[in-house]
């Protein structure tokens, strides 16, 4: 094995675990939403009546809350499927 | 998973490539092309039959946009609205035809998210005259010209990432399934004999449609109504209150 391809090697290993580490960034949407939608859950048991409005603030909020978890996936992703990391020591 | 095919490339500037992502996008246009024009085919002035249809949809448009950002703003956005959830629902829904969803490409909701955050400037300036808008980035205090410059820049960023994200996410997970699936009915079958049966992936049967009700059906309906809602109220918002009443 020479050295690019053992850097090569151990700069996939470390983007593999990156990527499972940026997926932490799970954690926070899933408590954020999970309060939100009790929250919801709350509104809707005080005043059946606006069911539908509470329904679609909650999931508009719901959307906003998550962004901060898509961005964890999107560098997941980048960091699976695009190896940016490796064009830098072949390159 | 790979990145969109390349279909053929157009020979002008050196070639310039396009995707299945466009190839997808001219069908669904194609495709919502030929759904207005049957549904507005022959209208008579007592709707029935697929009229009361169009009618209840494009009121149901109507009415939604009206709430959300105000009369003033119906009639030049409601069409927009309109065409930005039908392509964005029917994009992704696509991927229950087992086509590439047009929304698993970043560029498509990033082209979506530029027109949006052009809108509210351009909404700004419309009601708050150019030397109103960048007024506004001073405001309240001169110190948060960077911080609001960024804000305004993250804008599309996050919306384009988000619609981005949710259908490539329920992509990603969905190959990730079928290759489990894969392996899993290859160990189960080995012991048969015969490579025909035991190549016959069973347990891709069935199972993978429970997930795709949630990231097809769902989560493409859910994310169509985010981008548009998100654009109205972002819209609406950087105009002023006297534009929204319509005067």
């Amino acid at each position: 094995m020479n050295n690019i391809e053992f850097y090569r090697t151990i700069v996939l290993a470390a983007s593999a675990i990156g990527a499972g580490l940026a997926m932490i960034a799970g954690i926070g949407p899933g408590i954020g939403q999970g309060y939100a939608a009790g929250k919801g859950a709350e509104a809707v048991g005080r005043q059946p009546e606006a069911k539908g409005d509470i329904t679609t603030t909650m999931l508009l909020g719901c959307a906003v809350a998550e962004s901060t978890g898509i961005y964890g996936l999107v560098i997941a992703i980048i960091l699976l499927f695009a190896n940016p990391l490796v064009g830098m020591i072949t390159g | 998973m790979n990145g969109p095919k390349i279909m053929f490339e157009i020979p002008i500037f050196g070639g310039i490539p396009v995707t299945e992502t466009v190839t997808n996008t001219w069908i669904i246009m194609a495709f919502i092309v030929l759904l207005s024009i049957w549904l507005t085919h022959d209208m008579k002035k007592v709707p029935s039959g697929k009229q009361v249809i169009a009618e209840k949809l494009v009121g149901m448009l109507y009415n939604m946009v009206e709430k959300n950002m105000g009369k003033g703003y119906v009639n030049f956005f409601a069409p927009y609205i309109g065409a930005l959830f039908t392509l964005s629902a029917l994009g992704s829904l696509s991927s229950l035809l087992g086509m590439r969803p047009l929304t698993a490409d970043f560029s498509t909701t990033l082209g979506w998210a530029l027109l949006s955050f052009m809108m509210i400037q351009g909404n700004n300036i419309r009601c708050n005259g150019i030397k109103g808008w960048l007024k506004g980035f001073i405001e309240p205090v001169p110190l948060l010209l960077p911080i609001n410059i960024i804000g305004e820049i993250a804008n599309p960023i996050s919306m384009s990432f988000r619609h981005f994200g949710n259908i490539a996410a329920g992509m990603v997970i969905t190959s990730l399934l079928y290759g489990a699936l894969a392996s899993l009915s290859a160990v189960v079958l080995q012991w048969i004999p015969n490579t025909f049966i035991n190549s016959i992936p069973i347990f891709q049967l069935g199972l993978p449609a429970i997930l795709s009700i949630y990231f097809d059906l769902f989560t493409s309906f859910l994310q169509a109504y985010i981008i548009c809602m998100l654009t109205m109220v972002f819209v609406a918002n950087a105009g002023s209150e006297e534009a929204a009443r319509g005067e």
